[in-house]
This record gives structure tokens, sequence and C-alpha cells, in this order.
């Protein structure tokens, strides 16, 4: 009996232990003297130092900060209006218009890549922070279309109807009562979007050009050359600072919850 | 209110009817990227699978069937069936792992569901590659792994994993199991559990309460987990680059040769759009049986 | 003639194919309180957004002020709603949601600060303007919704069954409180509600709505005394109909009479036999049926009588509680008169659930 209870618990601690295991990995060969992988040469930080030295690296990192915010933005934006005006339409567009905004996360990644390089010569528009921010933009806007639309269903209609009635114009109601209640739904959205540009191979290899790349498609590039445990010092830097916002925006959320009541 | 009668929706109607100018300015921004960058080189690549390749670089004007029968040549057929079956088998196995975990995981206390979720998204904010790495780096002839196991005294041979079939099977499963974890912890999580308490009151085994219940019941977590495994599958060109070597060829680095090195852009289009019809078949499918438009735990 | 503060003009309003209101026409006076009632989907809620400019009509002028106003934005309009959801701002607090129409018509800060105060005072929620509305209970609630309506001083107040998601007692309580801030204030009220107790309690004058269509505009006593419709007779006085030679004629459950044994001839007199007791709200009803099939039902105070199920009795009701009415209901023989106004709850919960608008 009793180890029917506890058997669920401890299949979910091994699949969360392996799937742990590699990056354990990275981290613990980050501080490894030999360059080598299949050898501990001893603990070191000689990699941190050559990471902050790293022009490469810092700039392939500031791009995909660069290319990650703009085409979260022009997301929200294009998602958030999007998804507004398309609830409260009534056309037979709405929903073929929907399907294809939400199709590039629906189809292989390797697709969407294939047919920005094509259509971007095709336009001879030449590779590079243009073109990356487009296509990110592009697999961005559903993940934010699709917060605000459930976010929407689930809002009560009449609340724009009460701030319309208490004599607000509708631009005005649309900010102080419509986009306040969407959002941490805006936000999330956002956030998820972010990942996945942050980390996205498939697609930025078509559309990089040689002078501007992204932190994955430099990365990529080196493991297919030969990596330098560089890598996983930026790794665990960037585990690092996730831990540290997740942990910070939770007690933030406890603190918050505390002063509110 | 899971069917808005005819009251409420009409109210929408009647009260967008005189705003619905401004309405449409909210909407056009999505409509004109859309239309633009998302419809518009879907139809260019549609167009560019019936033209000719041009001796060298470029493309010729010429429509031609061609590059679809191409990819009837054995060779290239080959490539299909061996992506089609490592997406195969990479389902069936993150099913066998992910399943189970989001259903216990959807049984935990509130506490600990959280912590799972920080845990499973965690993941998410590294590098897909450097975790791809962190394979290498156990799976490498005398990696970790290797290490490990003689230091514990045991006398092996260097690993012949690496560069291999079984190697890119576990980088897939390990970068595409999330998604199934948290399609089934979504669906089982809305579950109403007393309905599985129901059918064992009235006389059902636990096995046969999951059957008839639970499975049913989480079913469209687990379909949206297939093809939230699936669809990508087909695709993740790099995985197969990385921990095969360059001994196993998929659809998507079929593709990605043809674009790069191959130059033949129309049959790199040709491929494409069968891969396309493919993967819309399929959530074509989903929709069909599940009677929803989205996916399940993708939001 | 009196200035009316408002008045509907032949409004039409259809959605689709289904023809919400069919031409109503109104005029409301100064410091009126006038209640629409009617069942669920008659088209009262459709009648209150068409004033607040929610709603257009297809048909048909709104005037406000002697201003046609019918194609004016809400927000141009000098009404207020309370909402049956009540509507308040989640991410405000008390404070903020009550000075929402101040600081949009830009009255200065420390003004919108104490009038702010004063009606929380008003509707007795000083103190609680940092509260969240998730902080608050259902009646706190609704006066938060009420004080954010007439805290900008609107000629007309809009009010879509503001009690409807309150208990009993605490429904009876805000209808003494309502009547009397209305008095105070001395705002004119328009007021949805589908039970004829409230309405026949807080109002002036009763709109009596059904299909789209106003059966009766008249005082509260005019309403139950002299209803001029078979609709009205059932709906708001619980009557029963009998058809006579002819004539329709409406008598109140509880001028219904019954006894095992005849009666005096002062009284009009039938036969049936009892079908089913019941007794609820502290009267007890006695349905029966009439040779010729047709059910009424009596009322009387008390918890029990003696007559049983199945047995034979006369029923009877002086001539001058029969009123003549207007025959506007289908035949029905199983319809039943005693609960006729008064959906039961559960029927009605089941069809506001479903998104109907009245």
């Amino acid at each position: 009996m009793r180890n029917r209870t506890k058997l669920p618990a401890v299949f979910l601690a091994a699949v969360m232990a392996v799937m742990y295991l590699p990056i354990l990995m990275v981290v613990i060969y980050s501080f490894n003297a030999s360059k080598l992988t299949a050898i501990w040469g001893g603990f070191s930080l000689d990699w941190y130092g050559k990471l902050f030295q790293d022009r490469e690296i810092r700039e392939a990192l500031v791009n995909s900060l660069v290319v990650g915010g703009l085409s979260c933005l022009a997301a929200a934006v294009i998602g958030t209006l999007g998804a507004l005006g398309n609830s409260r339409l009534r056309l037979r567009s709405k929903g073929a218009v929907e399907y294809i905004a939400t199709l590039p996360i629906m189809i292989p990644e390797i697709i969407l890549g294939m047919v920005f390089l094509a259509f971007f010569s095709l336009l001879d528009l030449p590779n590079g922070m243009l073109t990356l921010v487009i296509a990110h933009t592009a697999f961005c806007i559903p993940y934010i279309y699709m917060m605000v639309k459930a976010r929407l269903v689930g809002m009560d209609h009449s609340l724009e109807e009460a701030a319309r009635d208490l004599g607000a114009t509708p631009v005005r109601t649309f900010f102080t009562v419509t986009l306040p209640l969407l959002l941490p739904a805006v936000a999330s959205g956002c956030l998820l979007a972010f990942a996945m540009s942050f980390d996205d191979v498939i697609i930025s290899i078509f559309v990089t050009g040689p002078k501007v790349t992204t932190l994955p498609v430099k990365i990529y590039t080196q493991m297919k050359t030969g990596v330098t445990p560089e890598i996983n010092a930026l790794c665990t830097v960037m585990l690092g600072v996730t831990v540290m916002v997740l942990l910070l925006s939770g007690l933030f959320r406890r603190l918050g919850r505390r002063t509110g009541q | 209110m899971s069917r808005p009668a005819s009251g409420a929706a009409a109210g929408k109607i009647g009260g967008a009817g005189r705003r619905s100018r401004g309405v449409w300015l909210t909407a056009l921004p999505l409509y004109l990227f859309t239309i633009v960058f998302v419809a518009g080189p879907l139809v260019y690549m549609l167009v560019l699978s019936f033209q000719t390749k041009a001796e060298g670089w470029g493309v010729e004007q010429v429509f031609t069937w061609n590059n679809y029968l191409r990819i009837l040549d054995p060779v290239y057929l080959d490539t299909f069936l061996q992506s089609l079956k490592l997406a195969v088998s990479t389902t069936l196995l993150v099913v066998l792992i992910g399943y189970p975990f989001g259903y216990f995981m959807a049984k935990l206390s509130q506490a600990w569901k959280r912590r799972m979720m920080m845990l499973i998204m965690i993941p998410f904010w590294t590098s897909s590659l450097i975790r791809l790495y962190g394979w290498m780096i156990l799976l490498q002839a005398k990696g970790a792994v290797y290490q490990t196991v003689r230091f514990l005294g045991f006398d092996i041979d260097p690993l012949k994993v690496l560069y291999t079939y079984p190697a890119v099977l576990i980088g897939m499963v390990y970068a595409l199991l999330p998604f199934m974890m948290l399609s089934v912890y979504s669906s089982a999580e809305k579950m109403d559990w007393s309905l599985v308490e129901a059918a064992r009151d009235l006389g059902a085994s636990p096995m046969k309460a999951f059957l008839s219940v639970t499975l049913k019941l989480t079913m469209p977590g687990l379909l949206s987990g297939v093809i939230l495994t699936f669809v990508p599958s087909m695709g993740l060109f790099f995985i197969a680059d990385i921990l095969g070597g360059n001994k196993i060829v998929l659809v998507g680095s079929l593709i990605q040769d043809q674009l790069t090195r191959g130059a033949d852009w129309p049959f790199a289009a040709a491929l494409a759009v069968v891969l396309m019809i493919m993967t819309t078949l399929l959530i074509f499918l989903y929709q069909k049986v599940t009677h929803s438009t989205e996916l399940e735990g993708l939001f | 003639m009196e200035e009316m503060i408002l008045s509907l003009r032949g409004i039409r309003k259809s959605f689709g194919d289904a023809e919400v209101l069919k031409g109503i026409s109104l005029d409301v006076k100064q410091g009126e309180f006038i209640t629409l009632l009617g069942s669920s989907g008659c088209g009262k809620t459709t009648t209150l957004r068409i004033i607040a400019g929610l709603e257009q009509p297809d048909e048909g002028r709104v005037i406000l002020e002697g201003k046609d106003v019918t194609r004016e934005e809400p927000h141009k309009r000098d009404v207020n709603t309370v909402f049956q959801s009540y509507a308040l701002f989640p991410h405000m607090d008390v404070a903020s949601n009550v000075a929402y129409g101040l600081k949009i018509r830009k009255v200065p800060k420390e003004e919108q600060k104490k009038r702010v105060k004063e009606v929380l005072q008003l509707v007795q929620l000083e103190g609680f303007g940092k509260r969240k509305p998730s902080e608050l209970s259902g009646g706190q609630r609704q006066r938060v919704a009420i004080a954010r309506a007439i805290v900008n001083n609107p000629r007309v107040l809009l009010l879509d069954e503001p009690l409807g998601a309150l208990d009993l007692q605490l429904r009876r309580q805000m209808q003494l409180e309502l009547k009397r801030l209305q008095k105070k204030l001395g705002i004119t009220f328009i007021y949805i509600t589908h039970d004829q107790e409230e309405a026949i309690n807080m109002s002036d004058r009763i709109v009596v709505m059904n299909a789209g269509s106003f059966e009766q505009v008249g005082t509260p006593d005019e309403v139950y005394h002299h209803p001029r419709t078979s609709f009205v007779a059932k709906f708001v006085g619980s009557a029963n109909i009998i058809h006579e030679e002819g004539k329709t004629l409406a008598v109140r459950s509880e001028n219904l009479l019954f006894a095992k044994q005849g009666a005096s001839d002062k009284y009009c007199v039938r036969n049936g036999a009892v079908k089913e007791k019941s007794f609820a709200g502290g009267l007890l009803r006695v349905v029966f049926v009439l040779e010729d099939g047709t059910e009424l039902t009596a009322s009387r105070h008390g918890i029990d009588t003696d007559v049983r199920e199945g047995e034979q009795v006369k029923i009877g009701w002086l001539p001058e509680h029969a009123v003549e009415v207007e025959d506007d209901l289908p035949e029905e023989g199983t319809g039943n008169p005693g609960t006729g106004g008064r959906m039961p709850r559960e029927k009605l919960e089941a069809a506001e659930l479903k998104g109907d608008r009245s």
C-alpha cells in the first residue's frame, strides 16, 4: 500500500532528475580547467574571464536581446489589438485570419525558416536585423494573440460598458479599463514569446546575415566546429539569472499579497 | 456559460455596429502583418515549388511538376520514411513518459504543483542547444557516464552512443517532453476527479475507471501533446545534426541542405509543401476529434 | 403639460430575426421611480441599454431633457447605469471605482475626494475606500456600484436587476434603502426587475412588459387592482383567468374561496376537484380542476385546510373581485395561475445562465 502511494513521487523525481542532468553537466564543466570535456582538469574560473572578454559572444547576446525585445514589442501591439479587434468583428474572414496568424507556431519551424529565406530574397531584403525581427515577430504574435484571446473570453463585457456609461470615450475606456485588465495576459504571452525567440535556432539560421548573428546561431556554429567551455560559462550565467528572476518574482508576489491585505 | 444564447451574442452585434470603424482599425495591423508576412511567404513557397532550378544559382519561371516527382525518388522517399519513423518513435516515448508525468503532477498538492511548474519552466529559459551539449558531455565515448561507471569500479568499454540513432532519439525526446507534460497536466488538472470516484463507486476496477473516465477526459491534452511533439520532430534538424553526426538525415535536414548547399530552392519548397500538408492534416484531424480549435496546454 | 425628463418614441429593435422591442413609447417625469417589470427575455434590459446608449434602436427616438440623443454615444449622455453584474473595475479600489466618472469629467482632485467620501457615507461604506472589489461581500459591491453611478449626479439612473444576486433578506433591506436614497437625491430611477413584489414595493409607476411590448403602464395600485390584460393580471396579481360568456375575467387567488358545501348566492360558484395543496411563504395554496379542465388556484393564510386532495368542492368569488381584462394569453388548460406571475426561481436562473437578456 505504501509503495503504491510513493511510486508517483519517485517517478516525478526521476524524470526531473534526468531533465536536469545535462544542465548540471554543462554547469559543472564550466568550471573545468581543461578545454576537453572528456577530462576533468581541476576547478577554474578561467572560462568566465574569457567569456566577459569575448566580443563576438557579447555582440550575439546583445543581438538576441534586441531581436527578442523588438519582436515581442511589435507582437504585443499587433497581437493584443488584433485579438481585441477580432473578438468584436463579425466577419467571415475572422476565422481565416486567426488561423493564418497562429500558423507559425503550428507548423514545423523549418518551413517558416525556408519561406522567410525565399520571401526575403524575393523582396530583395538583405538578411540582418530587420529580417530577424520580422521573422521573430511572426512567431511571437500567436503566443500573445492566444493569451489575450483567452483572457477576453473570460472578461466581463459590461466592464467596458460601465466605463462608457460613466463618460469615458472608447479610447479612454481602452487605456483605463481594457488594457489594464488584459495586461497580465499580454505579459505572460510576451514572456513565453521572448523565451521562444531567445532560444530560436532554426528560423534564425535562415534569416541571419553575415554581420548580425544571434546567440543560438552563434552557439550552433560553434557546436559544429568545436565548443569551448566559454559557452558552458555563458549558459551557467543565463541559468543563474533565470533562477534569480523567478525567485525574485515569487518573493515580490508573496510580499505584494501580504501588503495587499 | 458554455453556449451563450442568442440574446447575449446579439447584444454584442448591436454594440459593435456603430463602432465597427474603430474596431477595424485595431484589427488592421494583425490583418496586414498576417497577409504580408505569413500568408504571402507561404503562397510564394507554393509558387516556388512549381518552378525550375536554374543552372548554378537561382530560379527560372518555368512551370514543372518535377520537384514533386523527385520526392518519389527512393533516396528522398527513404528520408521521409526515416523522419516519420523517428517522429513516431519519439512521440511514443514522449507519451509513455510524459502522460504519467502530467497525470501524477495534477494529483500533487497546490504548493508542489507550483514548484513542479517552475522546475519545468526553468529549462525553457536555457538554450536548448546547450542542453543538447550537456547530453554530448554525458554520452561521449569517454564522457561523464563512462567516467562515472569507471569511478564506481566497473570496467566498461567506451560508449558507442553518440552519433547514433539512439542518441538522436534521446535528444528529441528530451527536447519535446516538456510540451507533453504540460498539455497532459493542464487537461488532468481541469478534470473533475469525483468522476473517477463515481466510476469506482459504480463498481469499476481502478483500471476500468482509468480507461473509461480518466483517459477519455484527458484525451484532448494527450492528443495536443502528440501534435506538439510530432509536428516539430519532423523539422528539428539540428538535433539530428549534433547528436547524430551526419549519419541521420531527416526531412528537416534535407530541406536545409537543399536551401544552403544544394541551392535548389524549388525542390526545398516542394519538400516543405509536403511537410506542411502532412502537419495541417494532423491538426485538422485533432480539431475534428476534439472539437476544439486550440491546442490544450499550450496557453 | 409637465416637462418630461425622458421620452421613448416608438422604439423598435431586432437581433437577427428576433424582434426584441416592438415599438415602445414611454414618458418619464423628473424624480419618478419607474420599474420595468417582466420575465426573462421580454426586452426590458434592451430597453435600458437603448436609454444608456449601449445599444442602438432600429427605429424610434430617445429624448433626454427635450434633446434627441438617439444617435449620441453613451459617454455623452447624462445617464448612469447600475449593472446587473455590478461591473466594478477589479483593478481599482473602491474609491477609484467611485471616482472614475468624476476623473473623466475633470472634477478637481479635492472635490473628487470630498464627493467620493460623501457618497460612500450615503451608501454606508465609510472607510471601505481602499478595499478592492474582490474583498467585498455581494451587498457591499452592490452599494459601490450604486455609489459609482450616483456620484455623477446623473439626470436618470438606470438599474438593471440590481438586487438579483442578493439573498432574500438583503434584498428586502436594500429595497428600502434604494427607495430612501431615491427620495433623498431626487434622481429619476428606471429600475428593472422580474419580481412583482419588488416592483410594487418601490415604484411610483410600473411598466409591465411582455414579449417586446408594454402591456400596461400605471401605478402599482392600478396595475395590481385593475389589470388591463390577462397577462398583467397573472404576472402582477397572480390572478386566475376565467373565461365566461365570451368575457375574460381575472380573479386573484386570495379572493377565491372554497368550501365543501354550497355558498351564498352573492358568489359566483363553480364545481371542481382539489388537485394539490402546498404551503409556501406563509400561504396555503390549493389548486382545483374545474369540470371543463380549467385550473384555478386559491390562497389563504394558515398551514392546512380540511379539504382533501381529489375531493369535490365548491369554488366561489364575489363578482366585484372579478376584473374584466383583455385576453392576450394563448389558451392553456394546464397553466398554473397561482404562480403565474413569478417564474419559478430555478427556471429563471437557468434562463439567465444561458445568457438570456430580458
